[in-house]
């Protein structure tokens, strides 16, 4: 037991280690804020190409829906990091998460955007236009509030899911929380470090796993 | 050299692709080999759990509850980190495709608990009822009633999960599992050249986007409709 305890929860080296865990959390935090609206505004363009009326522009979106769908993130965040370079683009850690995960992201709630937007019955639509709205304000005042209000536990596990993405950076060195605790792992020989990283996260995603229950719930029931 | 010339030399190389290309490939085996394993033991696991759920002892149901929300929250490579740096400094030492295997198992039991466990809570009472009044056990309204209907809901939910969960098998490059990532991202340094990275992100997209086709129509054949 004391070797379980000092092995992973060792006050001594959490403390030690905090300053550098705290600024990996920030840097993680900063992630997430940069990358939960470009990923919602681009899933909202990816629907609209998804489901636009003409098959020139349809065909070719819900392909590259697809493509992004069934590529893991990390094979896409690899390609982008360490494969670009040798055509000539070099980009900067913070950039190729961005382009990767934006790509990933846009994809999946896209087609979270399509369920809701299909749940919403044509009555509505047609109601709407005959009240004499245009077709855009028919879309952003009456449509898109009930889909986003009908797929909103999706959306957020989503969310939740793309943050947890946000881990992967650590594979290509970018700074963030699972980097910070790798790297005191490997300087403390301990995963104390690890732990405390596993905490933060859990602080960060339990309520939010919590909400989404609550609601699946509320609109199952 | 035109750009063009340059771009395919960068990441069409035929004679790059030659020398990998067997070393990658055997990467395929690995990668498909780890996920079925995890897609077997993430969804019978995560059966049993919803099964026990429904017998409806408190006590055991706050245990998963709790455990799959931890699990739910947890992000995949920490849970493989912590396990494959932390294990062996308690003396249990497990190769890296167990722990990555054991690793996406449990996630995907977490989500997949939850699945079928909102597709049992889907089945109207009436069912239970019914299967009862007929003379059937619990045990048997479960497993030849109300089960078949909560797969049937739960199917394309599930495929969608069980599909991004065992895309996470290339996470096994950071633990050294020799997986189709793995492979190529070495033979990219040997080779300095991209070639094996797109080798490999054709592979990815051979394997899964059949999956990704099918789960779509899938989705569409059993499309339920809120309200």
């Amino acid at each position: 037991m004391d070797v379980f305890l000092s092995e992973f929860f060792n006050v001594d080296i959490m403390v030690k280690v905090a300053p550098l865990i705290f600024k990996g959390f920030l840097q993680t935090l900063l992630l997430c804020v940069i990358l939960v609206p470009i990923g919602l505004c681009g899933g909202l363009g990816a629907m609209l190409l998804a489901t636009s009326r003409s098959r020139f522009v349809r065909w070719p979106a819900v392909a590259a829906i697809d493509f992004f769908r069934s590529f893991p993130p990390l094979v896409l965040l690899i390609f982008i990091y360490s494969g670009l370079p040798f055509a000539g683009i070099r980009l900067s850690p913070l950039a190729a998460i961005c382009i990767a995960f934006l790509l990933n992201a846009a994809s999946y709630y896209g087609e979270i955007y399509r369920a809701g937007v299909e749940s919403v019955p044509r009555g509505q639509v047609e109601a709407g236009r005959s009240t004499g709205l245009g077709a855009a304000q028919t879309f952003l005042y009456i449509t898109l509030p009930q889909a986003v209000r009908n797929v909103l536990p999706e959306l957020l596990s989503n969310t939740v899911e793309l943050i947890k993405l946000t881990t992967l950076a650590s594979v290509i060195s970018a700074p963030e929380l699972l980097h910070s605790a790798d790297l005191a792992r490997s300087l403390t020989y301990n995963t104390s470090p690890l732990i405390m990283a596993a905490a933060l996260y859990l602080i960060m995603l339990w309520p939010l796993v919590r909400i989404i229950r609550r609601l699946e719930h509320k609109l199952a029931g | 050299m035109s750009d063009w010339d340059r771009f395919v030399s960068a990441f069409l190389n035929v004679n790059v692709a030659a020398r990998y290309w067997p070393d990658i490939l055997a990467g395929v085996a690995v990668t498909v080999l780890i996920g079925l394993a995890v897609v077997v033991t993430g969804i019978l696991v995560g059966l049993g759990l919803a099964v026990l759920r429904s017998l409806g002892n408190r006590f055991a149901n706050l245990l998963i509850v709790q455990a799959v929300d931890v699990l739910r929250s947890l992000p995949p490579l920490v849970i493989i980190l912590v396990i494959y740096f932390g294990l062996p400094n308690v003396g249990i030492a497990l190769p890296s495709f167990v722990v990555l295997w054991l690793s996406l198992s449990a996630v995907l039991a977490a989500f997949a608990e939850e699945v079928f466990w909102a597709g049992i809570t889907a089945v109207p009472q009436g069912q239970w009822m019914a299967a009862r009044s007929t003379g059937l056990t619990f045990g048997q309204a479960l497993t030849s009633v109300v089960l078949p209907q909560a797969v049937r809901i739960a199917i394309p939910p599930l495929t969608n999960r069980t599909i991004s969960i065992t895309k996470n098998t290339a996470l096994g490059s950071a633990i050294g599992v020799s997986e189709i990532l793995g492979r190529a991202m070495s033979a990219q340094s040997f080779a300095g050249n991209a070639t094996p990275l797109t080798i490999a992100a054709v592979l990815y997209v051979l394997i899964f986007i059949p999956l990704v086709v099918a789960s779509r129509s899938l989705e569409r054949r059993y499309a339920w409709r809120r309200r």
